[in-house]
């Protein structure tokens, strides 16, 4: 068989416990984002746009809508004859299994797929981030550098350094001291969790890390910490586009409504870089006589009796008279009632809000989220959220 | 469970008044309700009836009808048993694409004899509606005709050109007659027959050696004495779309919240091929009302009454008014429409303002600019 320059290690087994109870029956790469996407969709595109036609996606925590969703790729191209998307849970092997311990240990137990493919570098990237980006320039840039490992870091505020993982660079941008979530930062160059390895050194570090019983056989705590201090040649690769993590409902809240700023820099509508995903195969959204949308995005299946301002909807939400939506998303198939107002929330997939309720947050409260399916009646006041 | 049935989609010599619209198009393929092509109604309502085999017969300027089935994935058509087969005109020269119907489907007879499947349903793709054929099958076998015609009762067409049918009082039909006949009658068929396979095929060896080829005129209307044509009530929404005058008046019934409801969702959902189109995004300022509204558009202006296909900008200041505007369409600012179709990609400068009226409306034809 051809060998494959470059495959793709797609993490999607993260929980994310900061979501509340939009991960409670998903995984977070599954959830929902910007009125037709999952986000796993943008990382999936990103590799097919940047060349890569082998993709592994690592899956453990609650995986069926993700399994069901990814099926065999065929929606970003990725069903090929060799190579293609292959969904890679955790399996028993003859001296029994295990989960997932990390990151690197979730690569570890596909050694094997990688090596099917014997490829010359490896890709390792995180469902959980929302971004265009082209892998395959990052993939020059490694080439060039002769580096042993890439990571792809974006400058961010000195205020917020503290939460990331940051690169220490030389002036060539080559690493020299890592520090993940620091009380004091040296840098504000952070990681956006996209890493190219070279595929031979990766697989020895990868073996030695698993011999270390006291590893957390993370990428961030363990691998990186650990080539750093052999003194193997870790470059970056500095991006300058939109990236975010979308860890928690308020960073969530607030990605969705990038989208809605006139200088977003997370273009959706770019022929040229389609992010793709499953069709939901619904007809033209239809707004009423009484219907009223401003700077919001809106879906197809949608049908629009009030009003809609800076928002997102989802396909299939329906909206009904006098009811006013306001800085909020509006997941798939919602069933807004006549008479509601909701200001500022996130309403989950299928949730049904009856008639008259207010769902509201003031400017610096939390977002208010209703879960998936959940059915909200009048109470007469602001709805209480159950975390 | 595989159903005994095949579907075929026959495009050959498909009764057109579309004008520009199908200048270089079959009228298969003409986009309809912001994101389809007609045929997409008729393939969508077999696929839920549990076909899993349909052909289409292809006639002319086919390109964009190969481009848009493809595969048939998009209707879940591509599969090992059964599937989607476009067949095109097997002609030998000009001549032969001027014969009728019944001279290609037995061209096509191999393709027949060797599918599987006792009955066939034969269907145009210019009925847009939303059906289930698995109920016409059933009253087709109750009934023991030899072939059922789906019919609807529609006192007003708007525009659309149907054959007229008149029954007796055990449905079976007594005659049918072409749009222009002088029947008294508010039953129109809806060019949609299920029939035994070996009957199809009897038919079309004894007609063509009788010199006549057209399935319908030929086949079935001069034998209604001899073959025993049950008629199929059907009563969901009915859109006849072969004249400008109908395309229009039907694109606006769209905007009625019952045929939204029912055309599109019931009984089945419609398919059709996947753009991958971002959600649709407006702006501050932006101001739609009573309209459908596919993905991917940018709307900056005004928009009332109109359906918007997948793509398109309204810039600022723009109104667009009891428009149908087709994919990729711009609406330059400050530009005015009223009663305009226009038709893919089609250009309008800043500060044009353009006005048609409901029994003509104005037709831009492709990547026109104004």
């Amino acid at each position: 068989m051809v060998r494959k320059e470059m495959v793709a290690m797609l993490l999607a087994g993260g929980e994310g416990k900061r979501l509340g109870v939009l991960t409670k029956a998903l995984a977070k790469p599954a959830v929902h984002f910007g009125g037709k996407y999952r986000i796993i969709d943008f990382t999936l595109s990103n590799c097919v746009h940047s060349g890569i036609d082998t993709v592994g996606v690592l899956t453990q925590y609650q995986p069926l809508v993700l399994n069901q969703y990814l099926g065999i790729g065929s929606p970003w191209g990725l069903d090929r004859r060799y190579g293609g998307m292959a969904v890679l849970p955790p399996y028993m092997k003859s001296k029994g299994g295990s989960w997932y311990k990390g990151t690197a240990n979730a690569i570890y137990q596909n050694m094997g797929f990688i090596d099917r493919y014997d490829p010359e570098y490896v890709l390792v990237i995180s469902g959980d981030h929302i971004y265009k980006m082209d892998y395959d320039l990052m993939l020059d840039h490694h080439k060039a550098s002769g580096a042993d490992a890439t990571i792809a870091v974006i400058e961010v505020d000195w205020s917020e350094a503290s939460r990331f993982g940051l690169m220490a660079t030389d002036e060539t941008g080559k690493i020299t001291e890592f520090q993940e979530k620091p009380k004091i930062p040296k840098s504000n160059l952070a990681s956006m969790g996209v890493y190219i390895f070279s595929w031979p050194v990766l697989q020895q570090y990868l073996i030695r890390d698993e011999d270390n019983l006291k590893s957390s056989n993370d990428f961030g705590k363990d691998i990186i910490p650990a080539m750093l201090a052999d003194g193997i040649y870790l470059n970056t690769y500095t991006f300058q586009d939109y990236w975010k993590d979308v860890g928690t409902i308020q960073s969530l809240w607030e990605a969705n409504m990038d989208l809605l700023s006139e200088e977003s820099q997370l273009v959706l509508n770019d022929k040229n870089w389609r992010i793709y995903s499953v069709n939901p195969n619904q007809p033209a959204h239809y707004i009423s006589p009484a219907g009223n949308v401003s700077s919001s995005l809106i879906t197809e299946g949608c049908f629009i009796e009030g009003c809609v301002n800076r928002s997102v909807l989802f396909y299939g939400v329906h909206v009904g008279e006098g009811s006013v939506i306001r800085d909020s998303v509006i997941m798939p198939n919602a069933q807004i009632g006549k008479n509601v107002t909701i200001t500022r929330a996130i309403i989950g997939e299928g949730a049904v809000i009856a008639d008259g309720v207010y769902i509201e947050s003031a400017e610096g409260e939390d977002i208010q989220v209703v879960a998936s399916d959940e059915m909200v009646l009048p109470a007469g006041t602001a709805k209480e959220v159950e975390a | 469970m595989s159903m005994d049935m095949m579907g075929v989609v026959n495009l050959i010599h498909e009764p057109d008044e579309l004008e520009a619209l199908t200048a270089h198009r079959p009228l298969a393929t003409v986009p309809f309700g912001g994101r389809y092509r007609l045929v997409d109604f008729t393939l969508s309502s077999m696929v839920n009836s549990g076909i899993s085999k349909v052909a289409v017969m292809a006639h002319t300027k086919y390109r964009s009808l190969v481009d848009h089935v493809g595969s048939g994935k998009s209707w879940d058509l591509h599969h090992r048993q059964g599937g989607l087969f476009v067949l095109p005109p097997m002609a030998s020269d000009m001549s032969d694409l001027r014969k009728g119907d019944l001279f290609h489907l037995y061209q096509q007879r191999d393709f027949f004899t060797r599918s599987q499947g006792d009955y066939v349903l034969i269907c145009r793709s210019h009925m847009v509606c939303n059906i289930n054929f698995k109920d016409v099958l059933r009253d087709h076998l109750e009934s023991g005709a030899d072939i059922t015609a789906v019919c609807k009762r529609q006192g007003d067409s708007l525009g659309g050109k149907a054959r007229k049918v008149k029954i007796d009082a055990s449905g079976r039909v007594t005659e049918m007659q072409d749009h222009f006949g002088r029947l008294q009658t508010d039953l129109v068929s809806m060019e949609m027959y299920v029939m035994r396979k070996d009957l199809l095929l009897d038919l079309v060896e004894t007609s063509l050696a009788q010199g006549q080829d057209h399935l319908v005129r030929h086949g079935i209307m001069s034998r209604l004495d001899r073959l025993r044509v049950h008629a199929y009530l059907y009563d969901g929404y009915l859109g006849i779309i072969n004249t400008i005058q109908s395309y229009y008046l039907n694109s606006m019934q769209l905007l009625l919240p019952d045929t939204w409801k029912s055309l599109f969702f019931t009984p089945g959902p419609i398919y059709t091929k996947v753009k991958d189109e971002p959600p649709t995004s407006y702006h501050e300022g932006a101001k739609t009302v009573n309209s459908l509204i596919a993905n991917g558009c940018e709307i900056e202006g005004t928009v009332v009454g109109s359906i918007l296909f997948r793509g398109v900008k309204v810039q600022k200041g723009a109104i667009v008014r009891n428009s149908i505007v087709m994919q990729n369409g711009v609406v330059g600012e400050n530009s005015m429409l009223d009663h305009v179709i226009l038709d893919k990609e089609a250009y309008i400068e800043p500060g044009r303002d353009i006005r048609g009226v409901t029994d003509s409306p104005y037709i831009a034809v492709k990547r026109k600019v104004i």
